[in-house]
């Protein structure tokens, strides 16, 4: 029984159609004219109670639009949704009881009071006890290793450990189906790394299901087995990450800083250019060439210093669309 | 109902105690009461003082719908103000989407989230004044006259809260709508004094289409013993109607909620 059912999901947005300049801005305030652009088109895929689910897409590409259909926020154009046997968009107190909603980019947090402040106020919402409560936010916070930060405004809060306190907040109410929309946007590293922890781990404990969108590929191959991947709107792959690694990315990112500058053809035969600047040389090499092609750097020219990072989704996305390998 | 109390008491001391986080307000909310009470007090000092009444209206019962109007701007800044001011922001930044996805009424949470207590002082000099005021026009409500009068005064800030919501409201659809709430707090200033003292046609659309006729000189005829059946049943009916009106648009407003983009 799938806990998050989508069947030809679609939504269109009514945007302003305005031509640039002062003539198009005055002619679209005496006659606005408006057209429909289609956000996500046919979208079908089932989540199973427990998965944890990987959400991929360029910017624009229609997650976040169906993240927010998913959680009810707004209502489908066209298609049927259904989560924990609910419809989102009617948003009764059962499902929202259910759900919860992780924006990187937003916060429910009171900003000038500490994080226990905006507990509280959770708590009263969702009418869980005092003393329930209580024993919750300890729980979660040695989990997220928050302590003293719980006491402290929110505002002198470094961005990690508000994004764990707002963790904290979305989870309190322990809900068994959880969104993060780009949960770790901003991070660095070691935080990053944490957050991530602390998914897996949280999954391992209560089974809840996860279906996350992120622009880092570190948290999709920590935490998620299968990945939903969309572009323009359409679902293109559904499948195991491992599967799709080896067809999206077969690659690298080398990233070198040279004692010399070189011209582009130097690096003929180690692997395609993705940018080249002054000193410093950003090489996509395939997996399976990756030591023998830094042995053969290293030894050709005086490298200074060298870097081996996955290239970022969009990068693997956008050569993917490049190459014709899906759609 | 409970869960709401609870809530509610969860809302207010957050919100008092991010208020005490900035005490430069209270000194300057403090004096900005100060000063529109005696900016009002002047005006009306000029007209009596040159032998000019306000629409039959005594001093001293001017001074009782001035001190309504008082009490009601003190409700404003208390309540209104700093939760109905926040809608638009939170339709411009897309945090709506936290509150409707919590398990609680949308509107009561976007209605009553804060509470700033810098709002007080005005209250009080309200009812100082109404007090005070009351006395000296030679009212001597029986305790039933100064229950209805706080009933009548009830139904004045549900209309003035329903107005302003449902300006709010509309930020659904056009976003930005600081200038209309602009407008509706400045024309309410002109319930500092009796509708009676305006032109005709004034008084009809003060009555009629903004009710700021119900929101002072209503009440402030109650506490002098003036109230009238027909008057007290079209201020309940006005204020059943709004509030009936902010619900309804709330929600088909919600249905044309597009969230803002990440």
């Amino acid at each position: 029984m799938s806990i998050i059912h989508a069947r030809g999901l679609g939504k269109s947005f009514r945007v302003a159609d305005k031509q640039p300049g002062l003539g198009g801005t005055l002619r679209h305030f005496v006659a606005r004219r408006h057209k429909d652009i289609p956000a996500v088109r046919d979208v079908s895929f089932s989540i199973e109670p427990g998965e944890v689910v990987g959400f991929l897409g360029a910017n624009g590409a229609g997650k976040t639009t169906t993240l927010k259909m998913l959680t009810g926020l707004i209502e489908p154009s066209a298609g049927a949704v259904a989560v924990a046997g609910f419809m989102p968009f009617r948003r009764q107190a059962a499902f929202l009881r259910t759900i919860t909603l992780v924006m990187g980019q937003k916060q429910q947090l009171i900003w000038d009071l500490p994080p226990l402040d905006s507990l509280r106020v959770n708590a009263a919402v969702y009418g869980i006890g005092e003393a329930e409560a209580r024993r919750r936010i300890h729980e979660l916070a040695e989990m997220l290793e928050l302590g003293e930060e719980l006491r402290r405004p929110v505002r002198k809060l470094s961005l990690g450990q508000r994004m764990k306190a707002e963790l904290l907040a979305a989870l309190l109410h322990r809900p068994a189906v959880l969104f993060l929309d780009e949960p770790t946007l901003g991070l660095d590293v070691n935080a990053q790394a944490r957050v991530r922890e602390f998914l897996a781990d949280y999954n391992r404990r209560t089974g809840a299901t996860v279906l996350l969108t992120s622009h880092y590929m570190g948290d999709i191959t920590a935490l998620c087995q299968r990945v939903l991947l969309i572009h323009r709107g359409r679902l293109f792959y559904d499948g195991s990450l491992q599967e799709l690694t080896q067809r999206l990315a077969p690659y690298r990112e080398v990233c070198c800083d040279l004692g010399e500058v070189y011209p582009p053809q130097a690096f003929a035969g180690f692997g395609e250019i993705e940018s080249l600047a002054g000193h410093r040389v950003r090489l996509l090499v395939s997996r399976d060439q990756l030591t023998a092609t830094i042995s053969r750097l290293l030894s050709t020219f005086p490298v200074l210093d060298l870097e081996v990072n996955d290239p970022p989704v969009e990068e693997i996305i956008g050569r993917l669309f490049r190459e014709g390998a899906v759609g | 109902m409970a869960r709401y109390l609870r809530t509610l008491r969860a809302f207010w001391t957050s919100a008092l105690a991010a208020e005490l986080e900035y005490p430069a307000n209270a000194l300057i909310e403090l004096l900005s009461v100060l000063g529109n009470l005696a900016g009002s007090l002047v005006l009306l000092a000029l007209f009596y003082g040159r032998g000019h009444g306000l629409g039959g209206w005594s001093w001293n019962e001017a001074l009782v719908v001035l001190g309504m109007y008082t009490l009601l701007d003190g409700v404003t800044s208390t309540l209104l103000q700093p939760n109905l001011g926040e809608i638009v922001n939170h339709v411009r930044t897309g945090s709506l989407d936290f509150v409707l996805l919590k398990p609680i009424d949308s509107q009561f949470w976007l209605s009553a989230r804060t509470f700033s207590p810098w709002g007080l002082p005005g209250l009080l000099a309200g009812v100082v004044l109404i007090v005070v005021a009351a006395g000296r026009a030679g009212a001597a409500p029986a305790p039933i006259t100064v229950l209805g009068t706080a009933g009548l005064l009830l139904c004045s800030a549900l209309i003035l809260y329903s107005l302003w919501f449902v300006l709010a409201a509309t930020s659904i659809w056009f976003v930005k709508v600081w200038n209309a709430t602009e407008v509706l707090r400045s024309t309410l200033v002109a319930g500092r004094f009796p509708v009676s003292a305006y032109p005709p046609l004034l008084r009809t659309l003060f009555t009629l289409v903004l009710p700021v006729a119900f929101l002072t000189t209503v009440p402030a005829e109650a506490i002098l013993g003036r109230a009238t059946l027909p008057w007290v049943l079209a201020s309940l009916g006005m204020a059943t109607l709004s509030l009936g009106l902010s619900r309804g648009l709330w929600r088909h407003a919600l249905r044309y909620y597009t969230s803002a983009s990440s």
